[in-house]
């Protein structure tokens, strides 16, 4: 039995989240406590497969599933010289979005139960955090370019019915559709690529493109189709824009797993770039475009959060900031992807940072919008302004903002810092320039969270705040999940850099080595 | 060469629909309209998707009682037929926010649509 299930991860790892989705509105239609209990069960099934999957990875190599064939890891069926099923690729850098899936979507599943449950229409509301969830674990597991795109819609249609779902008097509506507009203009262009690439190698599977591509014209204007809408999704600058909107007005639990759906396209990126292309490219020139898109993010996302009022709006921001470094830090590796010396020294050094500093933000920002959720809940309002003096009245909340604040602004001993100083002191072996201006936006994100934290929660107590409790229960515990995993990745990042971020790097270097797993080879 | 153009044929369509798919998305303010640009958009990548798998006087790609094996592809034929059902989702729900924006702002033009700012 459990060799069985072992044996079928990859499909497990979409079919429970799936089903959990499907079922949904029957299962809400026995009763609010067995709705309850189904949505608990599924997110804590599908966490448990997907960190177990992870762990097989991590310790037995890179797993592969293929879907429809009599042994799942067959991947050349008969005499086919090229494979012909949907497969999973499930390698190291997988595992680590799969593990940052897991964690995220278990926590703010149980945010939720509390967080939501003055709403109607709960089991769509459910229906679609699974759907968007199965989304964003397909989106890093599969190893079909197709399929990549399949998954990439679902995950742009539950978001945005999920950035919609409270109407708020349309604003959210407003939000949603520009959301759903811009992924789906995307994804036809990411469509119109996959066209072009099996058109001219007659395969959709990534490792058997990789292995043929020419790099045609015609590759290059399917790069350019893939990149440009990758680079949207996750919300680089300068196609930024719709990351404020959708961010602030998604419930919060909604907005911190979004977070992670946006890592799930700067995964696609990397993939497209190291995987798919690799050294077909000319690196120096695409490692730079990676660099300015996170010069720009981690600059302008900052400028533009410290005069923000809204505090989701602030902190989606500096969302958009933060991708900036994990572009960075990516970037300056595929820049010396060609140079083994440099490569060695200091740019495995600096993905290492970049894909840190994406699990950590996951947990952090996460953190940091539950927190802001937490205080809508009792108060009503989002509005800097107008909040203050909650530290006597949710002092949990405060210690929860405190930890992903001083984590997003890269103060020791937590997480934000661990993979802030891996990118400084590699990017800054590569141009120093760079690394000052990493630094400086840390400064500015700290002088504008000192803003946030001490117009929310210090000064005297307010009036109109008065009944403002702490969160109930659910929230609480979903809120200290990830502020546990901050602190741990903060106190003691080398297990994870070792087990974790490490193999990453490598899986996403060794290009010939996907492609192997595949073939054989 | 007359086959040849009439072989390109369906490119040629793939890129005036873009164009024109395009176009309306950007230069209409009515958010219907910007739906039907998307709609159309989306008609031009099925096409692509079709037209790259069209062989001359290839038959249905059905194994049963086939009278040859000059096929069209099946591959790309699967491919649109996911990214047909995709569409009609998208569809479905952007013309149902349209519909929620014209009851809570009484307009479906995009430039008063703007209550988001900063």
């Amino acid at each position: 039995m459990s060799t069985m299930i072992m044996r079928h991860l990859p499909a497990l790892l979409i079919a429970t989240p799936l089903f959990a989705a499907f079922l949904m509105p029957l299962v809400g239609a026995a009763g609010r406590w067995v709705r309850t209990a189904w949505v608990f069960l599924g997110a804590a099934l599908t966490a448990t497969v997907g960190l177990l999957l992870a762990w097989q990875v991590f310790t037995t190599g890179p797993v592969l599933y293929v879907f429809g064939a009599g042994d799942p890891t067959q991947t050349l069926p008969g005499d086919a010289a090229f494979p012909i099923r949907i497969m999973f690729a499930v390698d190291a850098l997988s595992a680590l979005m799969i593990v940052i899936a897991s964690c995220s979507s278990l926590a703010i599943t149980l945010y939720s139960l509390n967080a939501e449950a003055r709403q109607s229409g709960l089991e769509t509301f459910y229906a679609m955090l699974f759907l968007l969830v199965t989304g964003v674990l397909g989106m890093v597991a599969t190893g079909d370019l197709f399929n990549f795109f399949v998954f990439l819609e679902i995950s742009s249609l539950a978001g945005a019915a999920l950035v919609a779902y409270r109407i708020d008097e349309g604003v959210a509506v407003e939000a949603g559709l520009k959301y759903a507009l811009l992924s789906t203009v995307g994804a036809l262009a990411v469509l119109i690529a996959i066209g072009i690439l099996f058109a001219q190698y007659n395969a959709l599977n990534i490792a058997a493109l990789a292995s043929r591509l020419q790099f045609t014209v015609l590759d290059k204007v399917a790069l350019v189709l893939l990149v440009v809408p990758l680079a949207m999704k996750c919300g680089a600058v300068p196609m930024h824009f719709w990351t404020p909107d959708s961010y602030t007005t998604a419930p919060s639990s909604v907005t911190a797993f979004l977070v992670v759906s946006s890592q799930a396209s700067l995964y696609g990126l990397f993939r497209i770039l190291y995987t798919l292309y690799g050294s077909l490219l000319s690196w120096a020139t695409f490692g730079w475009f990676l660099i300015i898109l996170g010069v720009l993010s981690m600059f302008i996302g900052v400028t533009m959060a410290i005069p923000q009022k809204d505090v989701k709006r602030l902190m989606a921001y500096h969302a958009v900031s933060q991708t900036g470094y994990m572009l960075l830090g990516v970037g300056v590796g595929l820049a010396v992807l060609g140079n083994r010396a440099a490569l060695e020294e200091f740019g495995k050094t600096a993905m290492a940072g970049g894909l840190f500093h994406i699990f950590n933000h996951a947990m952090y920002k996460g953190l940091l919008f539950l927190t802001a959720g937490a205080v809508f809940y009792r108060t009503g309002t989002r509005n800097l302004n107008k909040l203050g003096g909650l530290g006597h009245t949710m002092p949990w909340t405060m210690v929860f903002f405190m930890i992903g604040a001083l984590a997003i602004a890269g103060v020791p001993p937590f997480n934000g810092f661990a993979s802030k100083l891996l990118i400084y002191e590699s990017v800054f072996r590569f141009s120093p320039f760079l690394a000052v201006v990493a630094m400086v936006v840390s400064i500015l994100t700290l002088a504008s969270f000192v803003k946030v934290f001490h117009s929310m929660f210090l000064g005297a107590r307010r009036a109109e705040y008065a009944a403002a409790r702490e969160v109930p229960a659910a929230m609480w515990v979903g809120m200290a999940l990830l502020a546990v995993v901050v602190m741990a990745a903060g106190l003691v990042p080398r297990p994870f850099i070792d087990h974790l971020i490490t193999p990453a790097v490598n899986a996403l270097c060794d290009r010939a080595g996907y492609i192997a797993t595949i073939f054989g080879g | 060469m007359m086959t040849r153009l009439l072989l390109d044929l369906p490119f040629f369509t793939v890129v005036l629909l873009v164009v024109i798919g395009l176009g309306a998305m950007v230069l209409k303010r009515n958010l219907i309209k910007i739906l039907m640009g998307l709609s159309i958009l989306e008609s031009a990548v099925n096409l692509f998707l079709v037209a790259i798998g069209y062989r001359q006087d290839g038959v249905a790609p059905i194994f049963t009682n086939v009278p040859s094996l000059h096929m069209v592809l099946p591959t790309v034929q699967a491919l649109t037929l996911t990214s047909i059902v995709i569409g009609v989702a998208t569809s479905a729900m952007m013309l149902s926010f349209a519909m929620i924006l014209y009851k809570k702002y009484g307009t479906v033009d995009a430039r008063d649509i703007r209550k988001l700012k900063g």
